[in-house]
């Protein structure tokens, strides 16, 4: 049976690993060799990296410290931040990433998304999207330009046309705030997409994996919860079983 | 006949290579990224990874001569080879993805698309995997362990050459085995220690297996 996965969502901002609130505030995790090289013995099931210096300051995407991530880490591995070219997506799967995620290049261009599966495959393409609650209405949510007049779940649909591969769909309103899941952003994605939704945002407990899995999520991002949090990755996979959620099991753990 | 111990990666422009090469290199492997012939003919061993469309990866492979060199250095030579996603589904007979399509035909099976209503696709995450039949691949690895899929696309499973299968909406062949050729739909390269054990498996292989 095919397992709900569980991910760690971290970022890398000067040399580090880091988590933010609410895109906001950040929180440093650690070394990024060192962090992977834990996440690798814990079993983790994959892992998303995003660099922030390279989307928002606009700086050449790390591929030094992505290539030494990637000697520890045998588990799927994705990468994301400020990837705006066909050459970017070569650079940073050559540095032994296996997919990688685009957000404001998909915004601006969708035709990118297109070129970049037609290339690399769907399956290496992540596209991400920012959802922010304005009113009583989701719009997506830009780092650079704010909060854009655009419906999330019809851009994703728009997205999957192209050939995404998964949507990493993240709430700004809740992201780094432990308290859950956005489940009503969730409830709007149900069923509407044919490609998996991996939530992210909010997640402090396990039983908030337990809400979004039940609420149409096919994976979940996090960061607060392993690094911040006594539970383990073991712990909170135990509680999603014994909600009857399929996940892999750290049956055998790393000696 | 192999005059060295490395084990050639097969470079056909079908995605990432980087991947399945630091995973030999963690288990000590030697391991080379080619398209080259002449490397390819001195490898001990051979190994065809590849995510993608199955027209392109045959197309890709005949222009770059590797059908005819494959053939005379698996077939005729009976180097061992492993074939890893679309690398093992090219060695079926053909593939129904976009056209009907032929593949290296060495193993006995055709290549269909997951249709399953309410079954996202592609088929991507953790799924277990049941032994069908004993294989060197799978020493020291207990039954049912989860591997990392990501596919559209399925080897049909029921020939004697499947070792395990995998449940996704359909049972299709997880992993298959004829002679000196071994394919996985799954990663081992990127499904953590059981995935390194299997590779272990691979590089540990002799032809008196």
């Amino acid at each position: 049976m095919l397992k709900h996965r569980l991910i760690p969502c971290v970022l890398l901002k000067d040399w580090q690993l880091v988590k933010s609130i609410q895109f906001d505030s950040f929180r440093t995790i650690g070394h990024p060799t060192t962090t992977v090289r834990v996440y690798n013995a814990r079993n983790i099931d994959e892992l998303i990296v995003l660099d922030i210096d390279a989307s928002l300051q606009g700086e050449e995407i790390n591929t030094e410290i992505i290539s030494d991530m990637a000697n520890e880490c045998f588990m799927p591995l994705t990468i994301g931040g400020g990837i705006n070219s066909i050459d970017a997506i070569y650079k940073v799967l050559d540095a032994g990433a296996d997919k990688i995620s685009i957000n404001s290049i998909a915004i601006e261009n969708q035709e990118f998304i297109r070129e970049a599966a037609n290339i690399f495959g769907s399956q290496c393409i992540i596209c991400s999207i920012d959802a922010k609650k304005n009113g009583n209405q989701y719009r997506v949510y830009n780092k650079k330009k704010g909060v854009l007049d655009v419906d999330p779940l019809t851009l994703a649909k728009e997205y999957e046309s192209k050939g995404a591969g998964e949507i990493l769909l993240t709430s700004v309103n809740n992201e780094g705030t432990q308290n859950g899941y956005d489940l009503e952003l969730l409830r709007l994605f149900k069923e509407k997409l044919q490609i998996p939704i991996i939530i992210n945002g909010g997640m402090g407990r396990p039983d908030h994996g337990v809400d979004a899995i039940k609420n149409g999520a096919d994976a979940l991002a996090a960061a607060y919860i392993f690094h911040f949090s006594q539970y383990t990755p073991a712990q909170i996979k135990e509680i999603l079983n014994q909600a009857n959620i399929p996940v892999r099991m750290d049956l055998f753990e790393m000696s | 006949m192999s005059s060295d111990n490395t084990i050639a990666i097969v470079d056909y422009n079908m995605g990432n290579l980087r991947s399945v090469e630091k995973a030999f290199q963690k288990i000590g492997a030697s391991v080379v990224i080619t398209n080259d012939h002449k490397i390819i003919e001195n490898a001990d061993k051979i190994v065809l990874p590849g995510v993608g469309a199955f027209r392109e990866g045959m197309e890709n492979l005949k222009q770059l001569g590797l059908i005819e060199l494959l053939n005379k250095e698996v077939i005729q030579n009976r180097k061992i080879f492993l074939g890893i996603c679309l690398g093992m589904q090219l060695l079926g007979k053909k593939s129904y993805e976009i056209e009907e399509t032929p593949g290296l035909n060495w193993v006995e099976g055709d290549v269909e698309k997951f249709k399953i209503k309410n079954l996202k696709v592609p088929h991507v995450g953790w799924n277990n995997i049941f032994f069908t039949k004993k294989s060197s691949l799978f020493q020291n690895i207990p039954d049912q362990i989860d591997f990392y899929f990501v596919h559209s696309y399925y080897f049909e499973s029921g020939t004697e050459y499947t070792t395990s299968l995998t449940n996704y909406g359909v049972d299709f062949a997880s992993s298959v085995n004829k002679d000196n050729i071994y394919g996985c739909q799954f990663h081992p390269e990127k499904s953590q220690r059981f995935g390194l054990e299997i590779l272990r498996n691979f590089m540990n292989l002799t032809n008196d297996n």
